[in-house]
């Protein structure tokens, strides 16, 4: 009978209890993956239905009777040149800020305001850089007298993608190791020839997982184009279309999904298929790289 | 890193290789400094473009529930209150489902493997658009819960909660999308902080003969508690502004209810419908909207970062 103490008893009301907190736990994990599962399998089938060679090369039609929808080129070479402007913007914003706060500053007042402000940013909703752009540069047809343009909607994402840029920057160039900087230094290279040769090189693996991590969110963002870059049925054709409105495939999404006729519905689950498709793919495959550059270095 | 280098200071060294390394020193200065103007210019942009209407309505702009731009009367209130009701019941569904989750992932109760692969599911679904997510929830998941809310209103209509006929679009969809969004950002912090609880307090709680479940629930969670309460923080801020797929599932009325199966509003969704189209001083309420959603997400951030600083875990 004392014996019985050391065996694992299953009526005790401490492994009872344990066995429904696991399930529970269990359950929770299910149906966090459920979602996932479900939007994934749902683009694949309603998204990879409509993919053809003219989706890619056509205009999308205005919306109205007629069946034929067209396709999401002009959408898809937006989204490309909205997101290349913005990448343009924060990158070297962001590298340039994320230098200074790791190679540079002191843990004074400015940097930890900065930081701290970095934080924030990350913070503000992204329909906030949308109103923000709006009023700077689109009220104000700023820009050689265009409103709503390509160029606005690229500046409205930079704001979206500078925190996440200048946090990578700084974190990667943290975890070089200082001797790499004092051998450097030490053999006479000065401060900039340090950092732009020794450390960012050294940074460079993780900064860019970061960095293409953020344009791969920034492309993905709605909220800040719809009154800043608008949205334009028409093929873009050369630079000047930058300063006129300019569809993205986040945008051609909102427009197409509440309209009540089924060919641009199918329009928009072919655009979501693309979008959803490449930013997953990039997100995959940072994750590989990611974990493979972490193996390499404890070698 | 410049506070021991100074050997490197008092080195001798050409004039213009010192200049190159300051002018390089001070353009970096300058880009990080952008930040702090970009925020700035944000708050200030959006402040002096509401201030015709806040002069005109002053706080009552956030107790009205009017918005005509026919009259010129404009109160966010139905806005103001979606946007808090949302993200607030959407928060309280989340929590549980995402500690719980990370729960998951950071004990043993599966291989190793499978954890990592649940683990990496629920952060890829923070990279899906949350256009698509809209995209989806109209044409998937309205349908799917359709019965489901004829049946609670059938049922459960004496609560005020529920005490609309279910219309197509509504708020509590807007709640539940909210919840798919929330849940990564939850889950991710949450099992960071549960990864940053030593080893030695669990295997002391085990020791003295805790069950797996009292030691998670007396020892691990409590010492975890900042940086998943800094998470939760951080998710209330992102539902707050979370504007493409609220929006496309939400039904946009203006008109107050308290009622969940009722269409809805946020602030974000107002703007994103009105903004394009609006003119005159509905611009500018406009902007006012804007600057409550912003003052709410600015406060919220800086609360959930002051939380992490000060509690963050020093074993």
């Amino acid at each position: 009978m004392i014996m019985n103490s050391l065996y694992y008893q299953k009526k005790l009301s401490r492994n009872v209890g344990d066995k429904f907190f696991t399930s529970l736990s269990v359950f929770c994990a299910l149906i966090a993956i459920l979602p996932l599962i479900f939007v994934v399998t749902y683009i694949l089938i309603k998204g990879g239905a409509q993919i053809t060679p003219e989706l890619f090369t056509l205009e999308p039609n205005p919306p109205g009777d007629d069946l034929d929808a067209g396709g999401i080129n002009p959408a898809l070479i937006g989204t490309l040149v909205i997101t290349t402007i913005a990448s343009i913007i924060a990158i070297p914003v962001g590298v340039g800020g994320g230098i200074y706060l790791a190679e540079y500053s002191k843990g004074g007042p400015f940097s930890k305001f900065i930081r701290f402000g970095v934080n924030v940013l990350a913070g503000v909703p992204s329909i906030i850089a949308g109103v923000f752009i709006y009023a700077l540069i689109v009220s104000t047809k700023i820009l050689f007298g265009s409103m709503y343009s390509g160029f606005a909607g690229g500046m409205a994402l930079s704001i979206l993608m500078l925190p996440t840029v200048i946090k990578t920057t700084d974190e990667g160039l943290k975890l070089v190791p200082n001797e790499l900087r004092y051998a450097s230094l030490g053999i006479g290279a000065s401060m900039y020839t340090t950092i732009l040769k020794i450390t960012l090189p050294t940074a460079f693996r993780s900064i860019a997982t970061g960095v293409v991590l953020g344009i791969a969110r920034a492309a993905g963002e709605t909220a800040p184009l719809i009154f800043t870059a608008l949205f334009s049925y028409y093929y873009i054709v050369g630079f000047e279309d930058l300063f006129y409105e300019m569809g993205s495939l986040a945008v051609l999404i909102y427009n197409f999904a509440l309209e009540p006729y089924d060919a641009q519905n199918k329009l928009a689950w072919a655009a979501s298929f693309i979008l959803v498709i490449s930013i997953l793919t990039v997100n995959i495959f940072s994750r590989i790289f990611a974990a493979f550059t972490e193996k390499t270095k404890r070698v | 890193m410049e506070e021991k280098l100074t050997l490197f200071k008092n080195r001798k060294r050409f004039g213009i290789e010192k200049n190159i390394d300051l002018i390089f020193k001070n353009t970096t200065l300058a880009l990080s400094s952008i930040v702090a103007i970009v925020l700035f210019g944000i708050i200030l942009v959006v402040f002096f473009q509401s201030f015709e209407s806040f002069s005109r309505y002053g706080l009552n702009f956030l107790v009205t529930s009017e918005w005509n731009p026919v009259k010129d009367e404009y109160g966010a209130f139905t806005a103001i209150y979606g946007t808090l009701v949302t993200s607030l019941l959407s928060l309280l569904i989340t929590i549980p489902l995402g500690v719980g989750t990370a729960i998951f992932i950071t004990e043993d109760f599966v291989p190793k493997f499978v954890r990592e692969i649940v683990g990496s599911f629920v952060e890829l679904l923070a990279a899906i658009p949350s256009v698509v997510l809209g995209l989806w929830a109209i044409f998937v998941m309205e349908p799917f819960f359709r019965e489901f809310f004829v049946f609670l209103h059938k049922f459960f209509g004496w609560i005020p909660l529920f005490s609309t006929e279910p219309a197509g679009r509504n708020s509590l969809l807007g709640i539940i999308i909210l919840v798919v969004m929330l849940l990564p950002i939850v889950t991710s912090i949450a099992r960071d902080s549960l990864n940053q609880v030593p080893k030695k307090l669990r295997n002391a709680s085990y020791g003295i003969g805790a069950s797996r479940w009292k030691t998670i629930f007396s020892v691990i969670l409590p010492a975890a508690l900042s940086g998943i309460m800094a998470g939760v923080l951080l998710a209330l801020g992102r539902a707050m502004g979370e504007t493409m797929a609220v929006t496309m599932i939400i039904g946009n009325s203006n008109v107050f209810s308290w009622s969940l199966l009722s269409p809805g509003y946020t602030i974000s969704s107002m703007l994103a419908n009105q903004f394009g189209e609006a003119d005159g001083s509905q611009v500018s309420s406009l902007f006012y909207a804007a600057f409550v959603l912003m003052i709410l997400s600015l406060v919220v951030n800086i609360f959930a970062q002051w939380l992490v600083k000060k509690f963050s875990l020093k074993y």
